[in-house]
């Protein structure tokens, strides 16, 4: 049989599926002698979870920690509060994906900059960049680059595109973070904390298409290093049950190794030309601050050094300190998954989607945003 | 925002990297920059802000599928054998599960 398209939505979201697995998932935990508490790193997944009620088909001894993978939400203040400033310049159409605009800084958000007359543009790709650079030469198109390692690529191939068109009024402020050096961070800081929290990270959900573009090689380390079994699934309600089992697995057997259950798109090197394209115009930086978590050794990428006539954040004077965030949001905790949405005092109420206080309630990747509009599926839960 | 499901390839144009794809019905321009020494006409891909990430394995896809129709299956199968074992037994003597 060939695979037909409508197979990829119709097939990975079937509920006779997902009941299937949840029931094989029950039967299997019952055996286990610890709860296993699982970090699903990737806001796709988080919004998953959520969506299609998948709490609820697991059994108590198994526990989703929601993590940081959503780039809007760990965007430290003081980046936004960049993207702002540069919005705001005379000659400067400042180009960005989503929900970036929506995120408040210190001084507001990018939809407030363009209330007050910047050009702030939503780019659905980085393609549409180079369109706005032509038609706009008299303009600096500054590109304020997003997101893990999926995004990145993309912007580097801008890079590279706009070169070879010879289209010289794009400039670009590089925000592109790096999974495993998150991952890393938080077991350490969990480590630390082991008496006084009980949720420990047991076992990863490893991204789907961070992993498509870096293969699974990059979790090695997990298991080796740190005893924390990773698998690799993908983004249907059938992917995530599927590589809860095989989590599952893993610790009835006494193994612990990377795994990937999302085969159909992720092998273990992943896409070679698109790493290829990053190592040519990036490199990594020492320390990176991320929203919740502070600053985190090599966890981001900037322009080498020969491209810094292309780098906004080189050719303008921005601010260098750092922004305490409001002080009633927890988004911090939650980016760590030590606490849940619905522990913040402000949620549903101050925050909301309509009018967010906080990072994770912007983004429909973020972990608020998606318990704000699925929470109803959760009372069972709780 | 990541979409998981996958675009058909329905032409591509090596000179401008690019490549037409259709993704349930809605036909789009892509960058095909990642993936342009091995994509060919009919290929599942993955589209991520404007450019497709990779090809899609079919073979894998295909696999799945067979494995969770098989996992249906035998959960029917069990279910059955429940059913047959409930009605077996009188309800209140203490043997059901």
């Amino acid at each position: 049989m060939a695979v037909e398209l409508k197979d990829f939505y119709e097939k990975f979201r079937d509920p006779k599926t997902i009941k299937a697995l949840s029931k094989a998932i029950n039967q299997e935990a019952q055996k286990l002698d610890h709860p296993i508490n699982i970090m699903e790193v990737c806001g796709g997944h988080t919004h998953t979870i959520m969506k299609y009620g998948l709490l609820q088909l697991l059994p108590k001894n198994i526990r989703f920690i929601h993590g940081p993978g959503c780039p809007v939400c760990i965007m430290p203040k003081e980046r936004i509060d960049h993207a702002y400033i540069l919005a705001m310049q005379e000659d400067v159409i400042l180009c960005t994906l989503g929900d970036m605009i929506k995120v408040p800084g210190s001084r507001g958000s990018l939809q407030d900059a363009r209330s007050k007359g910047a050009d702030v543009r939503v780019v659905y790709s980085p393609l549409d960049v180079m369109k706005i650079a032509k038609e706009n030469p008299t303009k600096k198109v500054i590109f304020f680059a997003i997101g893990f390692e999926t995004t990145t690529p993309m912007t580097v191939a801008l890079i590279e595109n706009a070169m070879k068109q010879k289209i010289s009024n794009i400039l670009y402020h590089i925000n592109h973070v790096t999974v495993p050096e998150v991952m890393r961070e938080l077991i350490d800081s969990r480590d630390e904390h082991i008496d006084s929290y009980n949720n420990q990270i047991d076992a990863f959900l490893g991204p789907s298409h961070v992993s498509v573009i870096t293969g699974s090689k990059i979790y090695e380390e997990f298991p080796t290093k740190y005893k924390r079994p990773v698998v690799v699934a993908g983004f249907e309600p059938v992917d995530v049950m599927e590589g809860v089992l095989m989590i599952i697995y893993q610790f009835l057997e006494n193994r612990c190794e990377v795994e990937i259950q999302y085969k159909r798109s992720v092998n273990r090197n992943g896409n070679i030309n698109a790493q290829k394209l990053i190592e040519k115009y990036f490199e990594k930086r020492e320390l990176f601050k991320w929203r919740g978590l502070g600053n985190i050794p090599k966890s981001a990428w900037r322009l080498k050094d020969e491209y810094e006539h292309l780098d906004a954040e080189k050719l303008y004077e921005l601010p260098k300190e750092e922004i305490e965030d409001h002080k009633l949001c927890i988004c911090g905790d939650i980016l760590r998954g030590m606490a849940k949405p619905t522990e913040c005092q402000v949620f549903g109420t101050a925050c909301t989607p309509q009018k967010p206080l906080g990072s994770c309630m912007v983004s429909s990747e973020g972990a608020c945003a998606a318990y704000y509009k699925y929470g109803n599926l959760l009372q069972e839960v709780q | 925002m990541c979409l998981s499901i996958p675009s058909k390839v329905v032409s591509i144009d090596q000179e401008k990297c690019t490549a037409i794809v259709d993704t349930l019905g809605v036909q789009r321009e892509v960058g095909i920059d990642f993936i342009a020494d091995e994509v060919k006409v009919g290929d599942f891909v993955l589209i991520h802000i404007g450019y497709a990430m990779n090809i899609i394995d079919e073979e894998y896809a295909k696999e799945s599928i067979a494995l969770y129709q098989e996992i249906i299956e035998k959960m029917e199968e069990a279910e059955k054998k429940q059913l047959i074992n409930e009605s077996d037994n009188c309800p209140g003597d203490g043997s059901g599960t």
